[in-house]
């Protein structure tokens, strides 16, 4: 199966800030939050269609998004996910001494991932931050 | 308004129009504290009581979040930190964090919004997409509003915006016909056009990616990702008239970059806002350090000012309130007694990823969706009271729950603007029966905490 | 709650008391002629000197200037921390300390009214906020008026009724006590970052002069009739040969006299009073603005004393703000607030042995010693521009004694010490002349009718200080004078002890002070002049931009009404 480093991004969209305040359990906030933009050349390289799973893996852990299009391409060799739960499974801890963790300009891996399912906010939870 | 529900707004952006028609989705209708793994219903004075508990007995505590709530809560806050000898920090930890330790190194050179409204022609965003994270920014404060020394370049824009979208439906068009993507080649840097030398307003977008606000931009500048700090420090050594060694910088040449400083020397009064893709890409604060000395050096040639894009309405609030009380910004820790600040020990993602926190208080945040794994992991694994008006995954995973009123539509507080402008917020709506704001709701943890401690 | 201060030598110069012993009696918060003994708390003075509660006239305690350099020099408050008791909470000191520290601090010195000096108005708000949280102290604050939009025009038109007219909602709208002026017309130069180089220099785009803002405004104080006169921070602040600026600028409002009462305040006006073309042959103007004082009924001024130690400048003077910048290459934060004003601040620290820093701390001495009348002249350091103000003890330690002035003389600049006029000047403050400069004659320059004395009705606040002026030389013994006035034997405040050597017994609140303007005419002739043109000018709507009265923890308004 194909695989391609990119470097990955997380930031803010008007998606993920007007699903945030539709409630973050919300349908809106999945859809809006639990995804990946990818560059179209990058996006034809994994041999996939837009709309089908991924799994993105760093250094730090991994996770599975749908994969679309990037409406700000082209930009191949980087991939941003917005904010959230989903994003957090990826970035780096670690602070350097100035107490913010590396939330931009990770390195990634991505693959295929379509019999795979992208988590539910409420799985996510379960399997991640299970509570004893 | 009807019946106490708002049906509609005017004048809103996109965001705060969904946040007001949507309030009230995915509330919390009652108190819950968690028994046997189990949260369960519980009333307002045991979910206080229960809180209170916790953070008497613990002995590193955190409260965290503060950036969404009123700043009378946040001195609430303040004093419940201190009386439990525990950290208070606010989401500026991991947001401008970095650009507050930038500026305590540099200074900042900044004015209030309306400054720039009235009198700069030269607005760069730099690591920042207003038109998505802040999407009334450009035609309130700055290229597209009308001040009393300059004029909005909106109709410069239209056909610019209509240029893009022909361009847009031709590619649409051959891509059908050739039946395969006709994707623009990779932009190599141009020049700005000398169209940027007039006194009008103009904005430039600096970033990784041609973001929608680049596409409103006079002209577009992208920079390879993690490479900011090299093509700030290189702006730098031009406006000081220093040579530069190299040809080019982060992937621009350097002729471009000379044509950039004429143009930032050459306007009436500039601006630079930055955003979180300079304080979260490698370097941190560092870039935002160059990015507040080229600022700065500018001064000496012309009138140049620098703001950050904060996000959360009111983390410049709990920025300032923290100073006035504490002497410190944020990652403040209460636990010998005074205010010690050292970011990077003091901050909550690090403490957590030590494991060195007891209990925690969440408060108008939701950690579980923003901080990193290994953080959230150390968050749920001691006990954990979520304060806050809808219900998020922090609040999913806590131990004690209290719902509280949402500020700005059923509470009224003062909150403060990105220029540090302080506004009132105004109560728009009751809030639901029995539902507290988050001052009256910390009021109450914070006098039983005094009387388990002994101090009353 | 009733208490008598029994036996103390008194120093009360509103009421001509010099040093008499006598007992002041207190009851429900005020100075009441006589109290039932069995039924009051005593405190036994004898051998103590009982004044009024300081009164401080200039000191940056609070609001948005105060709070980014307080952000900006985490390294001015590791230092010095103050930790949290049942009765305080904790904070951090040196030169911008966090608000509950301030007030601790002032409570310590016997210090009962502070008024800060520089409010942008557009966050008015955000001052009001730290005052709350400053307490121990009865505080007031006053908005920045001399490069205000609506100021210029009008001014600029004439129009002077009007003018008064928008200022007072101004006042009312910031909860606010006095008009302030900052090197007027710069500010608004600094918008572009200009400046202007003389009070005869015309503001760009708005074609009137800083001499045409400081007379309109001073008349503008008269018709409204303020309790305090305009309080003014000179142009050219910090520039050498900028004393002939400041005595043009007392100068051009000699005709505007009413009566024999002050017209005008000149702040710090050490800053304002060099000689010299350049750094190199800068030298004290003291002596001339001296000469021109002493002649004159119709200014008063405050020191702005320099101490040799770490701290901070900040100012609503911008473009000076820069120039320190430029003169130190210390971190520098501008803050320019739309319409309105600009602020600065630069950490900055004062040596002995620099020929400038040296000089500056014996002109501000000299201003105070050379000045006859202490009525004119009151002790301040422009918090924390000069030092902060806890090296108050020290000044007045100065001012008492030509011992301690000439032991600090013999460590500064070698230069400095023979261009001082300080070795020729004898004079040493009695206790009577200290209690003027700080707390009587503040208290009556700022009209403050309560204040700053112990007579029948005042306010009930009196700092009681373990210094024995039959048994102690004062001038001969500085260190003694220092220790006492550092630390208070007792402050009283509103009637309740709250300080007792050095402790926090008690943590009060302390109201705000500001003036309620009552206009003469209709007031909605201005709020719908300003409501149609607020957007216009300012980028937040009308609604949000006054600061309601509950807004004030403590509110104390005083009512005035005004000609127009």
């Amino acid at each position: 199966m194909p695989k391609l480093k990119v470097s990955l991004l997380t930031g803010r969209t008007i998606g993920q800030g007007q699903g945030k305040e539709y409630g973050k359990l919300s349908d809106d906030y999945w859809k809006s939050v639990a995804i990946c933009e990818m560059d179209p050349d990058d996006i034809k390289r994994l041999k996939i269609k837009e709309g089908q799973n991924v799994k993105i893996t760093t250094d730090f852990g991994s996770v599975v998004v749908k994969a679309f299009e990037s409406a700000r391409a082209p930009h191949p060799g980087s991939a941003f996910i917005p904010y959230g739960p989903w994003a957090n499974l990826l970035v780096n801890s670690k602070t350097h001494g100035t107490g913010m963790p590396s939330f931009k300009g990770i390195s990634a891996e991505i693959e295929p991932a379509p019999k795979e399912k992208v988590l539910s906010l409420l799985n996510l939870l379960k399997e991640h931050y299970k509570r004893e | 308004m009807k019946n106490n529900v708002i049906t509609r707004l005017k004048n809103a952006c996109a965001i705060s129009e969904t946040k007001f028609l949507n309030y009230s989705n995915h509330r919390r209708q009652v108190p819950l504290v968690r028994k046997n793994g189990e949260l369960m219903e519980a009333s307002l004075d045991e979910a206080v009581r229960r809180s209170a508990e916790i953070l008497a007995k613990a002995s590193y505590p955190i409260l965290y979040g503060w950036s969404c709530t009123s700043c009378e809560a946040i001195r609430v806050g303040l004093a419940l930190a201190e009386e439990a000898g525990g950290v208070i920090d606010n989401t500026s930890t991991v947001c401008h964090g970095p650009s507050v330790l930038s500026i305590q190194d540099v200074g900042m050179a900044s004015c209030t919004l309306g400054q720039l409204r009235h009198r700069a022609d030269l607005i760069i965003y730099w690591g920042s997409n207003p038109w998505s994270a802040h999407p009334r920014h450009i035609d309130r404060y700055t290229a597209f509003s009308d001040g009393r020394f300059q004029k909005s370049a909106w109709r410069r824009y239209l056909p610019r915006l209509n240029a893009a979208l022909t361009k847009k439906r031709l590619d649409r068009a051959s891509s059908l016909v050739l039946r395969k993507e006709v994707s623009a080649p990779t932009e190599t840097a141009k020049s700005p056009s000398y169209a940027l030398a007039r006194k009008e307003r103009k904005m430039i977008v600096v970033d990784v990616r041609r973001t929608h606000s680049a596409d409103v931009a006079d002209y577009f500048l992208q920079v390879e990702p993690n490479r900011d700090y090299e093509l700030l420090q290189a702006l730098r050594m031009i406006i000081r008239d220093e040579e530069l060694d190299v040809d080019e910088v982060a992937g621009v040449p350097v002729e471009v970059l000379e044509d950039i400083a004429d143009v930032m020397i050459g306007c009436e009064l500039g601006v630079l806002f930055f955003g979180v893709g300079l304080t979260m890409s490698e370097g941190k604060l560092r870039n935002i350090d160059a990015a507040l000395s080229l600022v700065r050096d500018l001064n000496k040639r012309t009138k140049f000012l620098i703001m950050p894009m904060r996000g959360h309405f009111n983390v410049t609030g709990a920025n300032t309130v923290f100073t006035w009380q504490t002497g410190f910004p944020y990652a403040v820790d209460f636990s010998h007694g005074y205010p010690r600040y050292n970011p990077g020990e003091t901050s909550v993602v690090d403490i957590l990823c030590r494991g060195e926190s007891d209990a925690s208080l969440i408060i108008a945040s939701d950690p579980v969706s923003h901080f990193p794994r290994q953080a959230v992991q150390n968050l749920v694994s001691s006990p954990l009271i979520v304060i806050d008006p809808q219900i998020t995954p922090t609040s999913l995973l806590a131990d004690v729950v209290i719902p509280s009123a949402f500020v700005g539509i059923e509470a009224e507080g003062t909150a403060y603007r990105m220029d540090h402008v302080p506004l009132p917020l105004k109560k728009v709506v009751e809030p639901p029966e029995g539902y507290l704001t988050d001052t009256e709701i910390l009021q109450k943890i914070f006098q039983q905490v005094r009387r388990l401690k002994g101090e009353v | 709650m009733r208490l008598i201060v029994k036996n103390g030598y008194v120093y009360d110069p509103l009421n001509s008391v010099d040093g008499e012993r006598m007992d002041i009696c207190v009851k429900d918060g005020k100075i009441v002629e006589k109290v039932d003994e069995r039924k009051a708390k005593i405190i036994d003075a004898f051998g103590m000197v009982v004044m009024p509660g300081g009164v401080d006239i200039h000191c940056h305690i609070a609001g948005s200037e105060v709070n980014a350099g307080r952000l900006l020099r985490p390294e001015d408050h590791f230092k010095d921390i103050e930790a949290k008791t049942a009765i305080t909470r904790s904070g951090v000191g040196h030169s911008i300390p966090s608000t509950f520290t301030t007030g601790y601090r002032y409570a310590r010195m016997g210090y009962t009214t502070v008024m800060n000096p520089s409010m942008p108005p557009l966050e008015a708000r955000h001052t009001h906020e730290e005052l709350n949280d400053t307490p121990m102290v009865d505080k007031a604050t006053y908005p920045l008026l001399g490069d205000w939009w609506f100021v210029l025009e009008y001014l600029r038109d004439g129009q002077f009724k009007e003018c008064a007219a928008h200022v007072a909602w101004m006042i009312d709208a910031t909860k606010g006590y006095a008009i302030k002026i900052v090197n007027p017309g710069g500010l608004e130069a600094w918008g572009f970052g200009r400046n202007v180089r003389d009070i005869n220099d015309p503001v760009p785009h708005f074609n009137l002069t800083p001499k045409e803002i400081v007379r309109g405004l001073c008349r503008v104080n008269h018709l409204l009739h303020m309790p305090h006169t305009i309080h003014v921070h000179t142009n050219n602040l910090g520039k050498p040969g900028n004393y002939a600026t400041a005595l043009e600028t007392m100068k051009c409002v000699e005709n505007l006299n009413n009566g024999d009462k002050p017209v005008i305040h000149i702040t710090h006006c050490q800053f304002s009073a060099f000689k010299g073309s350049d750094w190199r042959t800068m030298e004290s103007g003291a002596e001339e603005i001296a000469r021109y004082v002493n002649r004159r009924k119709h200014v008063t001024l405050d020191m702005g004393q320099v101490v040799f130690t770490d701290t901070t400048t900040m100012t609503a003077d911008g473009p000076f703000q820069y120039i320190l910048y430029q003169l130190t290459g210390n971190k520098w934060v501008n803050h320019d607030v739309e319409t309105e004003t600009s602020s600065g601040i630069v950490p900055f620290r004062y040596r002995r042995k620099s020929y400038v820093h040296a000089t500056q701390w014996s002109i501000g001495l000299e201003l105070a010693l050379l000045i006859e009348d202490p009525w004119k002249i009151y002790l301040t350091t422009d918090h924390p521009n000069g030092a902060p103000f806890t090296t108050y003890p020290r000044i007045i330690s100065w001012l008492m004694s030509r011992r301690a002035r000439k032991r600090t003389m013999e460590k500064i600049s070698r230069r400095a010490q023979r261009r001082s006029l300080l070795p020729s000047i004898n004079r040493e403050y009695s206790l009577y002349e200290v209690a003027v400069a700080t707390r009587a004659g503040t208290a009556k320059a700022l009209g403050l009718k309560q204040k700053g004395h112990l007579g029948v009705g005042a306010d009930a606040d009196i700092a009681i200080y373990n210094l024995n002026p039959d048994q102690v030389d004062l001038a001969k013994k500085p260190k003694a004078v220092r220790r006492a006035f550092q630390t208070s034997a007792y402050t009283i405040k509103g009637g309740e002890i709250v300080a007792i050597n050095g402790d926090i017994v008690k943590s009060v609140e302390g109201n705000t002070i500001w003036v309620d303007v009552k206009l003469s005419s209709n007031p909605r002739t201005v709020v719908s002049d300003l409501k149609r043109r607020f957007r216009e000018y300012w980028t937040v709507e009308y609604e949000n931009y006054p600061v309601p009265e509950d807004y004030l923890t403590a509110s104390s308004p005083v009512s005035v009404k005004a000609e127009v």
